[in-house]
């Protein structure tokens, strides 16, 4: 880990204004070939801007001729508004794919307050992808949405 | 044999005609628009059809295809190979940013008077055609600069076409959306690789690099088959030559325009047909 996403991780604790927890669940499915989902969590200012990547997850271990950044881009909507600008690994950001169950990811302390829209993709092999979206306001008050298919709950939480 | 003889001269001029001037559309259809990495191909199918985007007449021919790598320099297709009904070929995105593929061509083709007898520029290689024709020597020259001295009644009709995709590894660039300035250009307002149905996206069109206002082009679906009407969206550019285009639904799209004017860059040419096409990908929100 770099310094500054020790920095990062030291504003968070020390800032709790910002603080906020997006908990996104991976739902369990009962298919013939499962593969777990690629995810990208991300947040839009509401009145428009730079969207701001939260996690990404992949197959970070296949490397050779088709890695797992190959399907990166099946993330379409992540793709198009930053994914295909970002290198990866990318530090406090990216990690493997999970397994069905809710994960927790902490909000950056950085964030200004203000209007956004949560934003999460799930794309799976041989499977579909969805899209949730959530508009929240900044610093985090609780919100939820739910998927329908790829993803189960999407919650933000004051802390 | 005979029959074979003429059927592979009607298609040689099929495909060295702009699509303009024949009901069948030339197609290039990329496997994707989109890719992640730098280790990725995209294999492309070139065919000249009526019905988008499925191969059922002839294959484009894949001598005259180019690639423009992402820096502007040339790129080279492989594996390009020739079906019944289509062509086939791989580009290789091992250069980050946007590819451009397709071709550019410029032909002339007319007639000419000598010594009372009738000649062709450019076209047909065979005799003239009609009853008399079969048997008699092939009144024809290969281009404009072969006209001889004592020529009369030159009539000369340049033809400038382009049929390009684009393809994007990682972030989208700009260097191949450059407009060459010459004949008929589109140039993307809207990243061509960034095309998404909830969003209207805008083209601007230029003969020889100023906007051209007004002309007419036509957007098609793919998946003629699973509908009953073909879809054609008949639009035109305003008068700063720009096009908005509000895709009714994701896919791919056959982009068409095609003009005349009479400012063409060959000597002693009277008119000038310009067609332009392009096969883009629009992706579901």
């Amino acid at each position: 880990m770099r310094p500054t996403s020790v920095l990062l991780l030291g504003g968070a604790l020390a800032a709790p204004a910002t603080a906020g927890t997006v908990t996104v669940t991976v739902p369990r499915l009962s298919v013939a070939e499962y593969h777990r989902p690629y995810v990208a969590v991300w947040l839009e200012p509401a009145g428009g801007g730079a969207p701001r990547t939260l996690a990404v997850w992949y197959d970070i271990r296949k490397a050779g001729n088709e890695p797992g950044t190959k399907w990166l881009s099946e993330l379409r909507a992540w793709w198009r508004k930053g994914g295909r600008g970002m290198a990866m690994p990318a530090d406090g950001i990216s990690g493997a794919t999970q397994a069905p169950g809710p994960h927790n990811i902490a909000l950056p302390a950085d964030l200004k307050p203000g209007a956004y829209v949560l934003n999460v993709e799930a794309a799976r092999e041989t499977g579909g992808r969805e899209l949730v979206t959530v508009p929240v306001n900044l610093p985090a008050s609780n919100a939820r949405a739910t998927g329908k298919a790829e993803l189960g709950a999407v919650t933000l939480s004051a802390r | 044999m005979r029959a074979l003889v003429s059927r592979l001269l009607v298609a040689t001029a099929l495909l060295s005609a702009p699509a303009a001037l024949s009901a069948h559309r030339q197609w290039l259809l990329p496997s994707t628009t989109i890719v992640s990495g730098t280790d990725n191909w995209v294999t492309v199918d070139a065919a000249v059809s009526n019905d988008l985007f499925y191969p059922d007449h002839f294959p484009m021919q894949t001598e005259s295809i180019q690639v423009w790598q992402p820096d502007g320099s040339t790129g080279a297709i492989q594996n390009a190979a020739k079906g019944r009904y289509r062509s086939t070929f791989d580009v290789q995105l091992d250069k980050p940013g946007t590819w451009k593929i397709g071709t550019a061509s410029t032909n002339v083709s007319g007639s000419f008077k000598l010594n009372g007898e009738d000649w062709t520029v450019g076209r047909r290689r065979g005799p003239p055609r009609g009853p008399e024709g079969a048997g008699r020597p092939a009144h024809s020259v290969a281009t404009a600069a072969d006209i001889p001295a004592g020529a009369t009644d030159v009539k000369l009709t340049e033809m400038s076409s382009r049929n390009e995709i684009f393809v994007t590894a990682g972030e989208p660039t700009a260097t191949v959306l450059k407009p060459t300035g010459k004949g008929l250009d589109m140039e993307p307002v809207t990243h061509p690789d960034s095309l998404v149905s909830n969003e209207p996206a805008r083209f601007r069109f230029l003969i020889d690099g100023k906007p051209a206002a007004g002309l007419k082009v036509t957007l098609i679906p793919g998946g003629k088959r699973y509908r009953d009407s073909e879809g054609v969206m008949e639009l035109a550019t305003g008068a700063d030559g720009v096009l908005e285009v509000k895709w009714p639904a994701p896919g791919m799209y056959w982009l068409n325009a095609t003009t005349t004017d009479n400012h063409p860059a060959t000597p002693r040419a009277t008119e000038r047909r310009m067609s332009y096409t392009s096969t883009l990908e629009v992706m579901a929100p």
